[in-house]
């Protein structure tokens, strides 16, 4: 044989082994899950357990349900949990009436193509939250709406900082909607009105459950906006919270008031996720 | 006024008008914003109860064409009758029209029952009573709740789904989805029903099968079908009348076996199956001549006109060598299960036949084609198109003669440098010499000129006809018996000897392949 010639023996095709187990650079799917693992008990976990340690002790230590007591016979804050609801109820409704037209339109017109008028709506959230209750309090008081009643304020105030949390997932249900289902009920009869009610609204429900859960929520707590339109008459249950835990330094009344939020908002997550489907992926921010 | 004594006299969709013709689309244009013209003139109708496809390749308008009969787009030009009135501005709910989507569009927020009932629950009918006095009172009604669960219980039966009232549409299958559809429509009792590539995202079997319960439906209930496919084979099977369309223009509308036999253009041959396509040419009276060969035929078309002649596989019989009208060599067969499909070379052309027998590949056969088998079709000839290849001095050579052009037209944006090489857009350097190109020159783009040493190409006038205002002539050369078909208002005698003159910018040039860089 010639020098440098080479004779093939054999030829099969690469047989590959499974590795034991996934791994990235070496760790296992188990050992990346712990900085996580640790992170939702440090931050997550342990401080709830720590709100209803001290929801359920006094200041003592001992265990009592006296901060409960003491938050349901209290008319002041009892009036301050019904304020706070519905503030946030009328809070819901105008920005769920006034952004699904927004986003009906949005979804459906040329103009929008590309998302260009879109950003335009909900751009305002980008800019500082403070900042931008500030400046609506600054217009709403040069046009005079900010004397006639700090409630209407309030309420101007939340539905125009939570409007695009409202547009949003509702604008990513009509768009997604498939359009020949518009189509095929006009076929079978039904009026554009018809069209609406029976198919259109029926479907976007999934974005509207995402919607108020996305202002709902937020608006109950959210006491820099009733502090700076409310011109300091209006307290919801938020800035009672706060004040429990840094004016009045009583933890375990604070704690308790927290966790009576939290049921609200348990609640009011299971009303409206009654209407919410698996289809709901994507509408959330 | 009490309700006691009367009578109800009729209740019921309106009395269907007489008359055979039941839509007729007249002018009709449907141009989009974007400048796209999906459909153009379309001009046809159709009788009541027939079974109508339109068949034609992805994009050629079908859909547009169905939808502005289902009301969801508007001609932008001509109008639609239904039953002799113009419906073009009616919106879609209220017209007695009712579409199987190609993606089914069924409700997902509700069941198959409800997905069934929703056209009944909206149905309006006119009912008429007498009373004892003998007035007539008319009042609008609506269908009971008994009525439509009678209704849906019967359209269920008829697509076989029986039980299924409550499931919800997602958990159905492909299939099951596509009979909720059919009965979603059919339920409300349309006058016609439109559907879209129906059975399109079903598998095979399940597909054969569709169509023919579709038929049996269509033929049980007597409503017309408009029915739309890419599948001539499915066309074949299932309709009254085809029409064929290609870029939104009606290629012929016919029975099936009319179109199966005889196809109006190439275009209708090529879709409708298998067949052998070649351009002819007429020699004589019910003389063709093709793949190199003069064959007789039966149709009469004047002399020296361009032809498309249409064989098909099956008709071509195969013979051994010398024993048949032409010779040429297998470089194919492939087994069909009953036949054989074998591909033989005749110069530069491919025949495909059809026959029991095999031949192999590499053997030298014959064959020959009965006249009434050979369909010849007008052709519409709009250009000249000829193979040709790039020279050295960047001139192009085709139809036996040489001829100054515009290389440049071969890259977007590229230009010549000093040395007659060609640089792109890119900047990039290329050597055209040698390269194969299809040439394309128009009929108005050819003069001719008795100096023949002017001329890039020489030959003489084979032909001249008179098309009312101008002369279409033919210039063959002798060498190929190449043809130069040009429009010119000079009058020219048969058997004039001429050049061929072409200005470089009228010859169209494109590469037949990339070219290696
Ligand atoms: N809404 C539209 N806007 C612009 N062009 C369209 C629109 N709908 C269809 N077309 C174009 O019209 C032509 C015909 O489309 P279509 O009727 O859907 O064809 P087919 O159903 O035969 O496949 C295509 O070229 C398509 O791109
Ligand atoms: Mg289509």
């Amino acid at each position: 044989m010639a020098n440098g010639d080479i004779k093939r023996i054999s030829r099969e095709p690469i047989k590959y082994e499974a590795p034991a187990k996934r791994t990235l650079l070496g760790f296992s799917r188990k050992q990346l899950c712990i900085p996580y693992g640790v992170f939702l008990a440090c931050f997550v976990v342990l401080p709830l357990l720590l709100i209803v340690f001290y929801s359920f002790t006094d200041s003592t230590g001992h265990i009592s349900i006296n901060n409960f007591v003491k938050f349901f016979s209290s008319a002041t804050t009892l009036t301050t949990v019904i304020i706070s609801i519905l503030l946030a109820l009328a809070t819901t409704v105008i920005c769920l009436l006034l952004a699904y037209p927004v986003a009906y339109i949005l979804a459906r017109s040329n103009l929008n193509k590309g998302g260009t008028l879109l950003l335009l709506f909900i751009m305002p959230m980008w800019i500082n939250f403070v900042l931008r209750a500030m400046a609506m309090k600054d217009l709403l008081t040069m046009i005079g709406v900010f004397e006639i009643n700090p409630y209407l304020s309030v309420i101007i105030g939340m539905v125009y900082d939570y409007l695009p949390f409202m547009i949003m997932p509702l604008y990513t249900v009509l768009v997604k909607m498939d359009k020949s289902l518009i189509e095929a009920s006009q076929d079978l009869g039904a009026s554009p009105v018809r069209t609406f009610f029976k198919v259109t609204l029926p479907l976007s429900m999934p974005g509207i459950a995402s919607g108020i859960t996305m202002v709902f929520m937020p608006t109950m707590t959210c006491y820099v906006i009733s502090d700076t339109f409310g011109n300091g008459l209006i307290t919801i249950i938020g800035k009672l919270i706060d004040e429990q835990f840094t004016t009045f330094q009583n933890w375990n009344l604070g704690s308790a008031m927290a966790l009576v939020l939290l049921v609200i908002m348990l609640i009011s997550m299971w009303v409206t996720g009654g209407f919410k489907s698996e289809d709901t992926r994507g509408t959330n921010l | 006024m009490a309700n006691k004594g009367k009578v109800k006299v009729n209740k019921g969709v309106n009395p269907q008008p007489q008359g055979k013709k039941i839509i007729e689309l007249i002018g009709v244009k449907r141009q989009f914003d974007d400048g796209v013209v999906a459909v153009d003139n379309l001009n046809l109708y159709f009788n009541r109860g027939e079974f109508v496809t339109f068949l034609g390749p992805s994009g050629c308008g079908k859909t547009t064409t169905l939808r502005m009969i289902a009301g969801f787009d508007k001609p932008t030009e001509g109008k639609i009758l239904l039953n002799g009135q113009d419906i073009s501005n009616l919106p879609p709910n209220k017209r007695p029209v009712n579409t199987v989507f190609q993606r089914y569009a069924l409700f997902p927020h509700l069941n198959v029952y409800d997905n069934i009932a929703f056209g009944l629950k909206l149905k309006k009918l006119k009912a008429v009573y007498e009373n004892d006095k003998g007035e007539r009172i008319e009042r609008i009604e609506k269908l009971s709740k008994k009525e439509i669960a009678e209704k849906v219980a019967k359209v269920l039966k008829m697509v076989d789904l029986e039980g299924f009232e409550k499931r919800s549409v997602s958990t159905l299958s492909g299939g099951q989805q596509q009979r909720v559809a059919i009965a979603r429509a059919l339920v409300n009792e349309p006058e016609i029903l439109l559907l879209d590539e129906p059975l399109g995202a079903l598998d095979l079997k399940m597909r054969k099968d569709m169509q023919l319960e579709l038929k049996e439906m269509h033929k049980k209930l007597g409503i017309t079908f408009i029915y739309v496919t890419h599948d001539q084979e499915e066309a074949l099977t299932m309709s009254d009348t085809i029409v064929v369309m290609n870029d939104g223009v009606i290629q012929q509308i016919g029975t099936p076996t009319d179109i199966y036999n005889e196809p109006k253009n190439a275009f209708v041959a090529n879709f409708i199956g298998d067949s052998n396509i070649f351009s002819g040419t007429m020699v004589g009276d019910k003389k063709v001549k093709f793949i190199g060969k003069t064959f007789d035929c039966v149709d009469d078309f004047a002399k020296n006109e361009k032809v498309d002649v249409v064989v098909r596989p099956e008709d071509v019989t195969l013979l051994d060598e010398d024993q048949g009208q032409v010779n040429g060599t297998i470089v194919s067969s492939i087994f069909k299960g009953v036949h054989y499909e074998m591909v033989m070379m005749v110069g530069k052309s491919e025949v495909v036949i059809q026959s029991t027998t095999e031949r192999k590949v590499g053997e030298k056969v014959s064959v020959s084609i009965k006249p009434s088998d050979i369909h010849i079709m007008a052709k519409e000839f709009s250009s000249n198109r000829y193979d040709g290849y790039i020279t050295k001095k960047n001139t192009v050579c085709f139809g036996d003669g040489e001829f100054e052009c515009d290389v440049t037209m071969l890259y977007e944006n590229s230009f010549l440098d000093e040395e007659g090489y060609l640089i792109t857009q890119e900047g990039e350097k290329i050597d055209l010499t040698d390269v194969d190109v299809n040439v394309e020159v128009g009929l108005k783009n050819i003069e001719i000129t008795d100096n023949q040493e002017d001329g890039g190409a020489v030959g003489n006038i084979v032909s001249i006809i008179y098309k009312g205002d101008h002369y279409q002539l033919i210039v063959r050369t002798d060498e190929n018996e190449e043809d130069f078909v040009l429009d010119t208002e000079d009058t020219w005698n048969e058997n004039d000897r001429v050049g061929v003159i072409i200005k470089p910018q009228d010859i169209r040039l494109t590469l037949k392949q990339e070219v290696k860089r």
